[in-house]
């Protein structure tokens, strides 16, 4: 722990359907109710029952942006647990494990072995009362009041009944007391941060955002790790009229979301890599049609099935060449859960402004990392603006859907709207709707739909902001990420600090458009750069090269399924600098 | 009163007739072509049913019979091929006011877009959906196609077909559509009240339509099915009966039938069944945006 900001992490280990996700929500929970920070990531398998899960729960009284580089704290739920994780724990940390059942091996020097004997404190059968025991066991040495906890029990098991919250409450209390009497506590008590906070996933974040934005229509075919936005909807849909629907395959999800957004709804859509690949097609009709519609790709380690529980940011040109042709559509990766939820109403009234398809790429870690929010950032009333649909009835007067304009963008009227009916096409259409596909194929006017379509994005970039340093203006080096690896990156520029090495980041959100000016005015002016993705062809690398025909001094990849730690790209960074390699891949010391 | 009939008064309900809903080209088919008949027998459906163009939506895939909303006055969508059926129920879902009617072939619908065929008629979403099943892929010039005779030559079979056909009518009873009919474009009349009564029909319903390829398919011609088409309607056939309309609909001999096979009595379509749609009128049409109480109620089980 740093001497002036409270900042503890803890490894909650066991196996699928030991019920880890329980303390973790509890003590969640409690930190953020007191206005702490949180950020978890949630470490496992494809797996229902059995395997290995590893939840890191990291609290601060200060921001935080990552889940951190050590553990304070480790709580053993199985044997396997203790096998794999001891040797990680250092000095002055706790580990705690029921000592019935588990035992510890080696461990360094300084760690505070805290065994409890669960069956003689549960008086119970329950293999879940451990989880409970040792809630309470961490309360106490957290320096946190016992009725902090009963409170949060109570909440927490209120549906269940009366006889649930007592039996829950008499366990943790045996677990605190237990702790209390027997193990020493942590120097630092949980310190109390204040206004109480709130505690979101990105895929939340990405489903409040839409639903904030006005979305109407949300479908899906469940894949993980995107149906975190699937169960949000769900739950929300009848209670805030959204229309959501459970679809056969993401070919059929892609193209009702279209249909839906052609007759005039806000509709998206989400996948990860896998399901995305089946909406490749549909990408490219809406494009065509000019229907504005979102895809949500929260991605996963590919290739193919991949890891499907793991993170990777590896589908930057799965998306960038989706669809046959040339159409126009936008690619953002949003950096965080908050600016999840902040990129979903402008997308949508920029997909509404340009009529054409959008892409959102998510990644695992984001998307079902749980993080606390302060609710005053969240703007459930965000500006929305449908740029002159066409809503009221009138009287037909030559109207053409696709009317050449200077702007590229023609006049969209709604189905069911009286004096406009139209027809849209996936065949390359006239802008009266005509398909000059076959009987009245015409170069000239295939050339002037494609130019018109093409016009709607010449301009668009200005509507963006462009990205921005963040950090010392002549730092040494500048790190160059793009999509959730911004906070690793913010954390592993405080420990280069530390280091005596200064560095400042660009954090790139916008793919298409991409902010070409801007990128090549900080790179060109950066002494060393050096690209942090979490993939292991480079991907954005090739990307930037590509539009920008910058190159850069180093690459910090990592491609193992698990998100980089702060010290990953800080070591990176000293090895890069000291010319080891060009290409540094960081080691993962957590296996799981 | 719904949203699209009260802006009707704007411009004045006029009764119509089928040449009104010509469209803004003339066909592209061969000469001959079984989907003249279709094309046909749907102006003349929906001008019977009193309804105006801007409230109808088609919906097609691709293929030479998916081209029809170009040649139908009403709003269109020609999407991609096979996904007609997935982009009309999410059309459908979003404006429910609207008389969604999906048109295509038996390539788009039972092939490429089986999968969606099968869901949509579970669903039982209120669509119209109208296969001209000409046994053939015609615009690829001519290869097998899933409702192919065994046995049939074609470019891609020039040996002979050694798969069975699909049968349409009974896969869409077993799939759980509730209303399931049969047609023949050479019989204009016939066909044009199976539409109204499918249009009227609330929930899924399929019009499978001998529309013969004149070019391709030189096996299933208007003179094969003239002779051999009898309709359900002249015989005693109960359509509440799944097992007798899969009965009928498995003949293929001297007769083969038309009319309505099966139409379940108590549909309750999608649509009805969605509380969503309950109140507000359709989604397309309502306000954007959160009030304060969803929003705080969301913000609140975050804490």
């Amino acid at each position: 722990m740093a001497s002036n900001k409270y900042d503890l992490a803890m490894g909650i280990g066991g196996e699928a359907g030991q019920g880890i996700a329980t303390p973790g929500d509890i003590l969640a929970r409690i930190f953020v109710r007191r206005g702490l920070h949180l950020y978890t990531y949630n470490a496992y398998q494809s797996i229902i029952r059995g395997g290995h899960i590893f939840l890191t729960v990291r609290v601060s009284d200060q921001e935080i942006y990552s889940h951190g580089d050590k553990l304070d704290l480790l709580l053993c739920l199985n044997q396997d647990t203790m096998n794999r994780h001891l040797n990680l724990m250092g000095s002055g940390s706790r580990v705690i494990y029921n000592a019935d059942n588990i035992t510890p091996g080696e461990f360094n020097e300084g760690v505070h072995l805290c065994g409890i004997p669960v069956a003689d404190l549960s008086q119970s059968r329950n293999r879940l009362m451990q989880n409970t025991i040792a809630v309470g066991a961490i309360m106490s040495l957290m320096g946190v009041d016992f009725e902090v906890l009963e409170e949060s029990l109570s909440l927490r098991f209120q549906r269940q009944g009366q006889n649930v919250i007592d039996e829950n409450v008499r366990v943790a209390r045996a677990g605190f007391e237990y702790a209390t009497e027997n193990f020493v506590p942590y120097y630092d008590t949980l310190p109390d941060g204040g206004k109480p906070l709130a505690v979101w996933a990105g895929n939340d974040a990405i489903a409040m955002g839409g639903a904030a934005a006005g979305v109407k229509f949300y479908c899906a075919y469940p894949m993980s790790p995107s149906s975190g936005i699937l169960h949000w909807m769900a739950t929300n849909a009848r209670n805030l009229g959204i229309m959501v629907r459970q679809v056969e395959d993401e070919i059929g999800v892609a193209n009702m979301a279209i249909g839906a957004a052609h007759t005039g709804v806000r509709a998206m859509c989400g996948t990860s890599g896998g399901g995305f690949a089946l909406m490749t097609e549909a990408v490219g009709a809406a494009g065509m049609m000019e229907i504005p519609v979102v895809f949500i790709n929260v991605q996963r380690a590919g290739p193919s099935t991949g890891v499907p529980t793991k993170t990777e940011q590896g589908d930057l040109w799965q998306v960038l060449g989706a669809s046959q042709g040339d159409f126009e559509r936008f690619i953002v990766a949003p950096t965080s859960a908050l600016d999840c939820f902040n990129t979903m109403p402008e997308l949508f009234n920029l997909v509404d402004k340009v009529q054409c398809p959008a892409i959102v790429l998510s990644d695992l870690l984001i998307g079902e990392g749980r993080f606390s929010v302060d609710p005053d950032d969240i703007d459930m009333h965000p500006h929305i603006d449908r740029a002159g649909l066409i809503t009221e009835p009138a009287p037909a007067n030559g109207y053409m859907r696709y009317e050449n304009t200077e702007s590229g963008v023609s006049p969209r009227a709604l189905p069911g709207v009286p004096g406009y009916v139209h027809v849209v096409a996936t065949d390359e259409h006239d802008e009266n709707s005509v398909l000059i596909s076959d009987e009245f194929t015409n170069p000239l006017k295939r050339r002037m739909m494609v130019e018109k379509r093409a016009r709607k994005f010449q301009d668009i970039v200005k509507d963006i902001a462009p990205p921005e340093i963040e950090g010392p203006a002549d730092a040494e080096v500048t790190l160059l990420g793009w999509g959730s690896t911004e906070g690793v990156i913010r954390e592993a520029r405080q420990l280069l600090a530390d280091q005596g090495v200064t560095a400042n980041q660009l954090a790139i959100k916008w793919i298409v458009p991409f902010h070409v000016d801007a990128v090549t005015d900080i790179v060109t002016k950066s002494k060393k750069v050096f690209i942090v993705e979490n993939n292991h062809s480079g991907q954005f690398y090739r990307f930037m090269r590509s539009e920008t025909g910058l190159s850069v001094d180093g690459h910090i990849r990592k491609y193992d399924g698990e998100p980089f730690m702060p010290h990953h790209v800080a070591n990176g960074v000293k090895e890069l600098l000291a010319g080891n390699t060009e290409v540094f891949v960081p080691d993962q010391e957590v296996i799981v | 009163m719904t949203t699209t009939e009260s802006k009707e008064g704007d411009v004045g309900v006029v009764a119509l007739t089928a040449r009104d809903f010509k469209g803004a080209v003339d066909p592209d088919w061969c000469p001959g072509c079984g989907d003249f008949g279709v094309l046909n027998s749907l102006q003349r459906a929906v001008a019977g049913l009193g309804l105006q163009p801007h409230e109808i939506l088609t919906v097609s895939g691709i293929g030479c019979s998916s081209n029809l909303p170009g040649y139908f006055n009403s709003y269109g969508m020609h999407t991609l091929h096979g996904r007609s059926l997935a982009v009309a129920t999410g059309a459908k879902l979003a404006n429910h006011e609207l008389t969604v009617v999906v048109t295509g072939g038996d390539g788009d619908g039972y092939g490429i877009g089986g999968n969606h065929f099968t869901h949509t008629a579970r669903r039982n979403i209120d669509l119209t959906y109208i296969v001209m099943n000409n046994q053939i892929y015609g615009l690829t010039t001519g290869q097998i196609s899933p409702t192919s005779r065994d046995g049939m030559k074609t470019k891609s079979t020039p040996f002979g077909s050694v798969e069975m056909p699909v049968n349409p009518i009974t896969s869409a009873i077993m799939n759980g559509a509730t209303f399931v009919a049969r047609g023949y474009s050479g019989d204009v009349r016939h066909l044009t009240d199976l539409m109204q009564k499918a249009i009227e029909h609330k929930g899924f319903a399929l019009v499978d339509v001998f529309s013969p390829c004149v070019t391709f398919n030189l096996d299933n011609t208007h003179n094969f099915f003239k002779d051999r088409v009898v309709k359900l309607e002249d015989e005693e056939h109960n359509t509440g009966d799944w097992k007798l309309a899969c009965e009928k609909a498995m003949e293929w001999g001297e007769t083969i039938y038309t009319g309505i096979f099966f139409q379940s009595p108590d549909s309750v379509s999608l649509g009805r069944r969605e509380p969503v749609l309950d109140e507000g009128g359709p989604l397309a049409f309502r306000e954007l945006g959160l009030s304060e109480e969803q929003a705080s109620g969301i913000i609140r089980r975050m804490m």
